[in-house]
């Protein structure tokens, strides 16, 4: 009986039941009287359906205390507030994130623009850093051939990124 | 919104950044006066990119010094766009409430930025149609509105701002799930597009409701002409997607104009029969709308905007010269509390305001031709 199901977001008997429907995809959401009135869902006006998808996500609270190495984040701050510390915390939330994006979007990778010249200038730089390290290393060694080619290198990606500077 | 600006002495016009925003508020807007769009139904078509830099704590997790260098670098690679040239940049603490409300009621910034204490900042295109939020929810919230139902337009000009803008920015972004966000809502491609409609028709026949639920289930969101949890004023809604993982931004505005086009010609049919079934009585709704207009004296910001609601529609159906149009799109703004404020040029009380209000209504539309019924009933 649909009575027997719980609201997603305070575990009461769900009365009010949305459905949406995304690419063939049905993403349900149960909710009791409460909630469904504080969530405005019976307002005309509108509410979000993401935003609910995504607290009711979270409810009943995912096990684990997974920690963000880089901004010391923990699931607790994300039950919290919903939004993450900073860019690497979806590396470290990767386990709770994926059934949440799955609920949530479309898909669960992106297809979508993406920012080349970013990351054009991300590798060039990750690149410089490398031949810096090798041609400290060759000089050490006195390897000096390849120290001279390292150098080479350098001069190299050095123009090629003020090259593309100037274009703009 | 608290009300409670009584009596409260206006800031002095003598800092450098009040003179600026003054400035800006008081020139010539996209939404308020090159509004000249034929659209029936599409009063506005924005779209917004939520981007971030790499390897910085989001806004609402970084520490103050951080957020206040972040936003500083932010605000001058912004700033330094060619499309922002002769714009104003300015960190928020430096508005006071009621140029923040102001920029609220242009739908240029949120409330949610108007409410940040500190480190957040705002850089606005001279013409009002480009603005970008730093340290919102996000380090960069960019967006760009048009008057009119304009999606293809709207797409290449943030796009090739964002483009722009990456030049200078790392932006956060994994191979697999796009653009990094505070907010998983928001990731992939960040976007958020949507349309500010006027749904005068369906709204009097009762439809909305069977409407947001058809929207809601295509995975779109409706809400009301402020945003989240603000009432519908004036039958204006604005229609957003909702989600923005694992669809491209093309396909995300295609699916949503898609949407939005069979609305506008539902909004029209749901026209069409209310005249058919019973023309005295819009005729009389559109009349005595008029009629309030030129001769009312208290009209709150609600009831303002369901007269002029009832006028656009006049215009649509013919009642009304197609050039009020623009007039109407710059009341629907200019009615709104803050605008009111600033015209009177002080800080006044809700009942103070609904005079002012009422008195430029007034001097509006004693310009305005009397109503002709004669096209609209064929
Ligand atoms: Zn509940
Ligand atoms: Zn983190």
């Amino acid at each position: 009986m649909a009575n027997s199901l719980k609201c997603d977001l305070c575990s009461k008997p769900a009365t009010v039941h949305l459905t949406q429907i995304v690419n063939n995809k049905i993403h349900k959401v149960d909710l009791c009287e409460a909630c469904a009135q504080a969530k405005g869902v019976t307002d005309p006006s509108g509410f979000s359906l993401a935003d609910l998808l995504l607290k009711a996500s979270l409810n009943p609270e995912p096990t684990g205390d997974a920690k963000c190495e880089s901004c010391g984040f923990t699931q607790q701050d994300f039950k919290k507030s919903g939004r993450f510390g900073c860019p690497s915390c979806y590396q470290h939330f990767g386990a709770i994130l994926e059934p949440m994006l799955d609920t949530m979007h479309k898909g669960i990778a992106h297809s979508g623009k993406v920012p080349q010249r970013a990351l054009a200038r991300r590798s060039l730089y990750e690149k410089l850093t490398q031949l810096e390290t090798d041609l400290d290393q060759a000089i050490k060694a006195e390897r000096y051939e390849d120290a001279a080619r390292y150098r080479d290198e350098i001069h190299q990606v050095r123009q090629a990124t003020t090259g593309r500077r100037e274009e703009s | 919104m608290k009300s409670t600006r009584s009596g409260r002495p206006r800031p002095a016009a003598a800092r450098n950044p009040n003179l600026k925003i003054n400035e800006l508020i008081d020139s010539h807007s996209e939404l308020t006066d090159t509004a000249t769009s034929k659209s029936a139904v599409v009063l506005m078509t924005r779209i917004r990119l939520a981007r971030n830099l790499a390897s910085q704590p989001f806004p609402g997790w970084a520490k103050e010094a951080q957020k206040k260098a972040i936003r500083d670098q932010l605000m001058q690679a912004v700033a330094a766009l060619p499309q922002m040239k002769r714009g104003l940049a300015l960190p928020v603490e430096t508005l006071d409430d009621l140029q923040k409300q102001i920029l609220v009621e242009r739908h240029l910034i949120s409330r949610e930025l108007c409410h940040s204490k500190s480190g957040s900042g705002v850089v606005i295109s001279k013409d009002q149609s480009c603005v970008v939020m730093v340290n919102e929810e996000d380090h960069l919230r960019i967006q760009v509105l048009r008057a009119g139902f304009q999606f293809k337009k709207v797409w290449a000009t943030i796009n090739a701002l964002d483009t722009d803008l990456e030049e200078h920015v790392d932006y956060a972004f994994s191979p697999k799930l796009g653009y990094l966000s505070a907010c998983p809502t928001n990731l992939g491609t960040g976007i958020r597009a949507s349309a500010m409609m006027h749904m005068p028709a369906l709204v009097i026949s009762g439809q909305m409701e069977k409407v947001v639920r058809a929207v809601n289930q295509l995975g779109m969101a409706v809400r009301g002409l402020f945003g989240e949890g603000s009432d519908a004023s004036g039958s204006i809604f604005q229609i957003s997607n909702q989600t923005t993982l694992g669809e491209s931004e093309e396909s995300i505005i295609k699916h949503l104009h898609g949407v939005l086009t069979t609305i506008v010609e539902q909004e029209l049919n749901a026209r069409e029969k209310l005249l058919e079934a019973d023309p005295s009585k819009l005729h009389d709704k559109i009349g005595r709308a008029y009629g309030i207009l030129q001769n009312g004296h208290l009209l709150n910001s609600g009831e303002a905007m369901n007269l002029l609601s009832l006028i656009r529609l006049g215009i649509d159906l013919g009642v009304f010269g197609d050039a009020q149009r623009a007039v109407v799109d710059r009341l629907f703004i200019e009615c709104q509390p803050a605008h009111v404020q600033h015209a009177a040029k002080g800080a006044f009380e809700p009942g103070q305001r609904d005079i002012l209000r009422a008195e430029r209504l007034r001097s509006e539309f004693a310009k305005v031709p009397p109503p002709d019924f004669s096209p609209a009933t064929k």
